[in-house]
C-alpha cells in the first residue's frame, strides 16, 4: 500500500533531521530523524514525557530547535507549509459563549465575528463541517460538545483549507471508542483522498495501530520505527508502555461502522 | 471641539432638568464613548479569566500617581499609563516563565503595587489629596477629557475589528491560533497593552476602587445569556450603556458617586442574569 501511495504523491514531504530541542537545561528531543510522505498517516506513540506534544509544536514552529526541518511542496522547499493542527484538548471554560459557528467563522475568514456571523459565511462554516460530520453542531456552544463532536469540528478547521501536513494531539483523550473509530476513519479517508501527510500523536496503541502506515516509537529520541505490528512487536515498547499492552486487536468492523451510522 | 458643542446643544432640547448642566453634558458624552469599549474589553477579560489582572492593572494606577508625584509631574496620566502598560507586558512575560500559580503572582504584584503607592503618597500625611482617584469624578470631565475618550473608542473599535478573530482563536487554544498563522505574543500583548491604556485613562471616571468591576459585569452579564459571540459582546455593549446611562441620572437625583451607582446597576443586572431562566420567562 505504501508504495502505491508514494507513487501517486511524491510532492510533499516533511523531512526531520537530527531534530534536538531543548527546554531549561533538559534535552526534550535528542537527534530525532523522521520523515513523513503524503499520504501517509505515521503514529507517534511513546510514554507520558517522552516529548511527543514537543515534537508537534517544534513542527508548528513555537519551539527553538537545532537541526533541520524542511517541508518539500510540490517540488520545492519551503519553511512554512499550510499545517492544519487538531489540540488534544481545548483550555477553556465550558461556560463559554462561543459556538461552532464562531470557532469554524473566526479560523476562516477575517470578517470580526463579534460584530455577527453573515448567512453566507454560516453556510461555508456549514459546507465545511458537513465533510466531517458535524454539520449539525453549528448553534451549539462549544462547551456543549462532546470530545469526538469538538474534534470532528476542530478537525474541520484544520482541514480548511487544505493543509499539506496535518497534525493530530492525542485524538483518543475524553473520546469514546466510537467517537474515536469514526475520527480514525475519516482521518484515513482523508489520507487517501487528498494524500495528505499525517503525524498522529497518541496512547491509544490499540486502535491508532489499525490505521496508521507506520508507527513509530518516540522517548526523547526515535527507539523503533515500522510497520505497527513490527514496532508492537518490539521488545523495547514492552519496556516502555509495560506489557499489558500486548493484546492488541482491531475493533471488528460491525463496531466501527455502526459508530460510523449512529454519528450521521 | 465642534462635536461637543453640538452634542451640547442637542443636550438641551432634552426636557430634564439634568440635562442642561455642562457638567452632565460632558460626563454623559463621556460614559456613552466609554462604557461600549468597556463593554467589548470584558467579554475577553472574562473568556480569558483576566478579571484578577485587570484588577491589578486598575490598582496599579495608584502608584503611577505616586510615581507622577516624585517625578513632578502635573497632570500623572502619562506615568500612569507607561506604569500600567509596563505592567500589563511584564506580567505577560512572567506568566510564561514561573511556575507559581498565575493568582498568586497577580497577588503578590498587587499587594506590592498598592502598598508601594500608598507608601508614597501618604508621606506627610497627604494621602487625603488623592481620594478622589480612588472612587472616581464623572462629573469633573473636562472636554478635551472627552476628547481622550473619542479616540480611545475609535481605537477599541478599529482593534476589535482587525484583532478580534485572532483573539479569541488565542483564547481557544494558543496552538491552534498558531497553527493558522496568528502572532498569538503581539495578539495577547497588544490587549493587554490595549486594556491597561483603556482602564487608566477612564480611571478619573469610575476610581480605582470599582473600575473592574465596570469592565467585568457587564460581560459577566450578558454571558449567562448568550448563545454565540455575537450575542455576548451586544449583550455586554448593551448592558454597560445602559448601566452607565442610568447610573449617571440616579447619582444626579440621589446625590451619590456616579461611578459606583453605575457599578450597582450593572450588578443587579448581574444579578437578574444568574436567576434561573424559568423565573424568567414566566
Amino acid at each position: 500500500m505504501r508504495d502505491a501511495l508514494q507513487n501517486t504523491c511524491e510532492h510533499r514531504c516533511a523531512k526531520i533531521d537530527n531534530l534536538t530541542v531543548k527546554l531549561g537545561g533538559n534535552v526534550i528531543l535528542d537527534n530525532v530523524n523522521l520523515h513523513v510522505d503524503c499520504g501517509e498517516v505515521i503514529g507517534i506513540v511513546g510514554p507520558n514525557g517522552a516529548g511527543k506534544t514537543t515534537l508537534l509544536r517544534t513542527l508548528l514552529g513555537e519551539i527553538p530547535y537545532h537541526g533541520s526541518i524542511a517541508f518539500r511542496i510540490s517540488g520545492s522547499l519551503t519553511k512554512k507549509p499550510k499545517i492544519g493542527y487538531v489540540p488534544q484538548k481545548l483550555q477553556f471554560d465550558l461556560s463559554s459563549p462561543i459556538s461552532v459557528a464562531d470557532l469554524v467563522a473566526a479560523a476562516i475568514n477575517s470578517k470580526p465575528i463579534w460584530a455577527g456571523v453573515s448567512k453566507e459565511l454560516l453556510e461555508k462554516a456549514e459546507s465545511v463541517l458537513s465533510l466531517f460530520s458535524a454539520e449539525h453542531l453549528l448553534k451549539r456552544r462549544i462547551g456543549e460538545l462532546s470530545g469526538g463532536e469538538l474534534q470532528r469540528v476542530l478537525l474541520a478547521i484544520a482541514m480548511t483549507p487544505e493543509p499539506e501536513l496535518l497534525l493530530l494531539d492525542e485524538p483518543a483523550s475524553g473520546v469514546d471508542v466510537k467517537g474515536l473509530f469514526l475520527f480514525y476513519q475519516i482521518v484515513d479517508d482523508l489520507r487517501k483522498k487528498h494524500h495528505i501527510a499525517v503525524i498522529l500523536v497518541t496512547h491509544d496503541l490499540a486502535g491508532v495501530s489499525c490505521y496508521v502506515n507506520r508507527l513509530i516509537l518516540l522517548n526523547r529520541s526515535v527507539i523503533a520505527e515500522g510497520a505497527p505490528q513490527d514496532v508492537l512487536s518490539d521488545e523495547k515498547l514492552v519496556k516502555a508502555f509495560g506489557p499489558s499492552l500486548w493484546n492488541i486487536s482491531c475493533l471488528p468492523d460491525s463496531i466501527s461502522k455502526e459508530a460510523d451510522n449512529g454519528n450521521h | 471641539m465642534a462635536i461637543i458643542d453640538v452634542w451640547h446643544r442637542m443636550m438641551d432640547l432634552l426636557p430634564f432638568s439634568w440635562a442642561h448642566y455642562v457638567f452632565m453634558k460632558n460626563a454623559l458624552l463621556a460614559v456613552l464613548l466609554v462604557t461600549p469599549c468597556f463593554g467589548l474589553l470584558g467579554t475577553m477579560v472574562v473568556n480569558n479569566r483576566m478579571a484578577f489582572f485587570t484588577d491589578v492593572l486598575g490598582h496599579s494606577a495608584l502608584t503611577g500617581i505616586a510615581i507622577g508625584v516624585l517625578l513632578g509631574f502635573y497632570d500623572p496620566t502619562l506615568p500612569m499609563v507607561v506604569l500600567a502598560i509596563f505592567l500589563a507586558i511584564g506580567i505577560n512575560l512572567l506568566k510564561d516563565r514561573t511556575k507559581a500559580s498565575a493568582d498568586t503572582v497577580l497577588g503578590v504584584l498587587f499587594a506590592f503595587i498598592v502598598a508601594l503607592g500608598i507608601v508614597i503618597l501618604s508621606r506627610q500625611g497627604g494621602f487625603v489629596k488623592y481620594t478622589s482617584y480612588l472612587i472616581g469624578d464623572i462629573l469633573a470631565v473636562s472636554p478635551q477629557q472627552v476628547t481622550w475618550f473619542f479616540a480611545i473608542a475609535i481605537v477599541v473599535l478599529l482593534y476589535w475589528y482587525l484583532v478580534g478573530n485572532s483573539l479569541i482563536l488565542t483564547s481557544v487554544n494558543p496552538s491552534l491560533a498558531r497553527s493558522r498563522r496568528i502572532n498569538t505574543f503581539f495578539v495577547e500583548t497588544s490587549f493587554t497593552i490595549l486594556l491597561a491604556l483603556v482602564v487608566v485613562i477612564s480611571i478619573r471616571l469610575v476610581g480605582i476602587l470599582i473600575i473592574n468591576s465596570f469592565l467585568v459585569l457587564p460581560a459577566a452579564a450578558s454571558r449567562n445569556f448568550a448563545r454565540n459571540m455575537h450575542s455576548y459582546s451586544l449583550g455586554a455593549v448593551i448592558i454597560s450603556i445602559l448601566s452607565g446611562i442610568t447610573g449617571l441620572i440616579i447619582s444626579y437625583y440621589w446625590g451619590t458617586a456616579s461611578g459606583a451607582t453605575i457599578v450597582l446597576f450593572a450588578a443587579g443586572c448581574y444579578a437578574i442574569s444568574i436567576l434561573p431562566g424559568r423565573w424568567l420567562t414566566k
